[in-house]
């Protein structure tokens, strides 16, 4: 599996992470949540690792990264590079609100059989049938949507940024996620396609794993509602994590889809 | 006091028109650090539900630079920028200055005045946060009840980043 794994490019591994949602993190962790200031400016490392949040594994691949302004519109990353380990990117606040900064992956993976011989592909709809020869035997195809973000306020948070696409899982606030603090609740919506997610497990582990012997994982399950809430047991960096699968797929050849979801969350101390 | 409130000048020095005074001393202290600079501060008031009665002081460093030396550091001040530091718009008439130096700070608001304004009647919490570059942060709260019928005086104690905070309140 890690043999085969090494041989993928960063992109492959970002595609095919719902496979191995157990094995590995995406992450971004921003250098802060909240700046003010004449011209503030956050840095963000991207990588894919088990520990939160020690680059150890792989880089993000940096054409995934989306960045929203509070005015809805999409913003560049500035002075990206990518390393062994992780990406980095710079995000320049040039508006005040809320800015959200997401690596969005999906697409299809294929299995198949070609003259007794085991083969995999992955791409996008448009290629599927081009690619994969007509006689292929064992066809399977599935569909995964990933979407990893994290949140930076500039001044006062804003809510624009943060309206959800409507595909696959997304998070919406109702406590501001830039506004958290240890020891009070926040409540979060989950939703899938755009409409309440319910009975999903979420899972939130603090970072910092390595100074620590357990994962002390959180874990808490979506309402009717698609809601939940966290009661953050003390300040750090939050990565936070939903899983689903349906078989609503978005092209006829793929009989399953599979979601997942993930957000770096700062909590304060008080 | 008691036998002066019973006569008639008194009286009416106690009627509404009196405005009540709120006086803050908040203390800085002196630290023996290698790499000193005076705090980030800011003082306000919360009712019961955190939300902010008044934005009293802020004292941050003034010298502008390109990043803009002065405010770029304000969400250092943790609970106060959430609680409403990140809705203002700075400099502020009155609230907000330069850091100040080790030693007692005083203060003095006057009801109906900014910027403490009509605090309707009450139960609050004075807080003060500071917040050092290169150093620590801490929060003291003083909880107090608006007004006060007769003169007191309240007082809570920092460790780190802040002495002794002390209220008084004049009817």
């Amino acid at each position: 599996m890690i043999k085969q794994t090494l041989k993928w490019s960063a992109l492959a591994l970002a595609l095919s992470l719902p496979v191995m949602a157990q094995a590995h993190k995406l992450w971004l962790v921003p250098s802060a949540t909240n700046v003010s200031g004449a011209d503030p400016w956050v840095t963000e490392d991207a990588a894919v690792s088990n520990d939160l949040f020690y680059p150890a594994h792989m880089p993000v691949a940096l054409d995934r990264v989306v960045i929203t302004a509070p005015d809805g519109q999409a913003v560049k990353a500035e002075n990206a590079s990518t390393g062994q380990y992780r990406s980095v990117f710079d995000v320049h606040l040039t508006q005040q609100g809320t800015y959200k900064i997401a690596v969005v992956n999906g697409g299809l993976f294929a299995n198949y059989e070609v003259n007794g011989e085991k083969k995999r592909w992955r791409g996008d709809a448009a290629n599927l049938a081009k690619d994969v020869p007509a006689g292929a035997k064992n066809l399977e195809v599935s569909e995964s949507i990933n979407r990893v973000e994290t949140f930076v306020t500039n001044g006062k948070p804003s809510d624009v940024a943060l309206k959800p696409t409507g595909k696959g899982l997304e998070l919406v606030p109702v406590t501001q996620f830039t506004d958290l603090a240890a020891g009070e609740p926040a409540t979060f919506q989950l939703l899938l396609d755009g409409k309440p997610a319910a009975d999903v497990k979420i899972a939130a582990i603090a970072g910092e794993t390595r100074y620590r012997n357990a994962q002390e994982e959180l874990d808490v399950t979506t309402g009717k509602d698609g809601k939940f809430s966290l009661n953050w047991p003390h300040a750090g960096m939050y990565w936070i994590n939903a899983t689903a699968q349906d078989d609503k797929t978005s092209v006829k050849a793929a009989k399953q889809r599979r979601l997942s979801y993930s957000a770096t969350l700062e909590v304060l101390p008080q | 006091m008691r036998r002066l409130s019973l006569t008639l000048p008194a009286m009416l020095l106690a009627a509404p028109a009196m405005a009540a005074d709120l006086n803050v001393t908040v203390q800085i202290p002196q630290l023996n650090v290698a790499e000193y600079h005076r705090p980030y501060t800011a003082v306000w008031i919360e009712r019961e539900d955190h939300s902010v009665a008044a934005q009293l002081a802020v004292w941050y460093a003034q010298k502008e630079s390109k990043e803009g030396a002065g405010t770029k550091w304000l969400p250092e001040l943790r609970q106060w920028w959430r609680r409403g530091g990140r809705e203002l718009q700075l400099p502020i008439d009155g609230v907000s200055g330069a850091t100040r130096p080790a030693g007692d700070q005083k203060l003095s608001f006057h009801d109906g005045k900014a910027p403490l304004g009509e605090l309707p009647a009450g139960k609050y919490e004075l807080v003060v946060e500071a917040a050092r570059e290169v150093g620590g942060r801490e929060v003291v709260r003083v909880p107090f009840t608006w007004p006060a019928s007769a003169p007191q005086q309240l007082a809570a104690q920092g460790n780190s980043e802040l002495g002794a905070v002390k209220l008084d309140l004049a009817p």
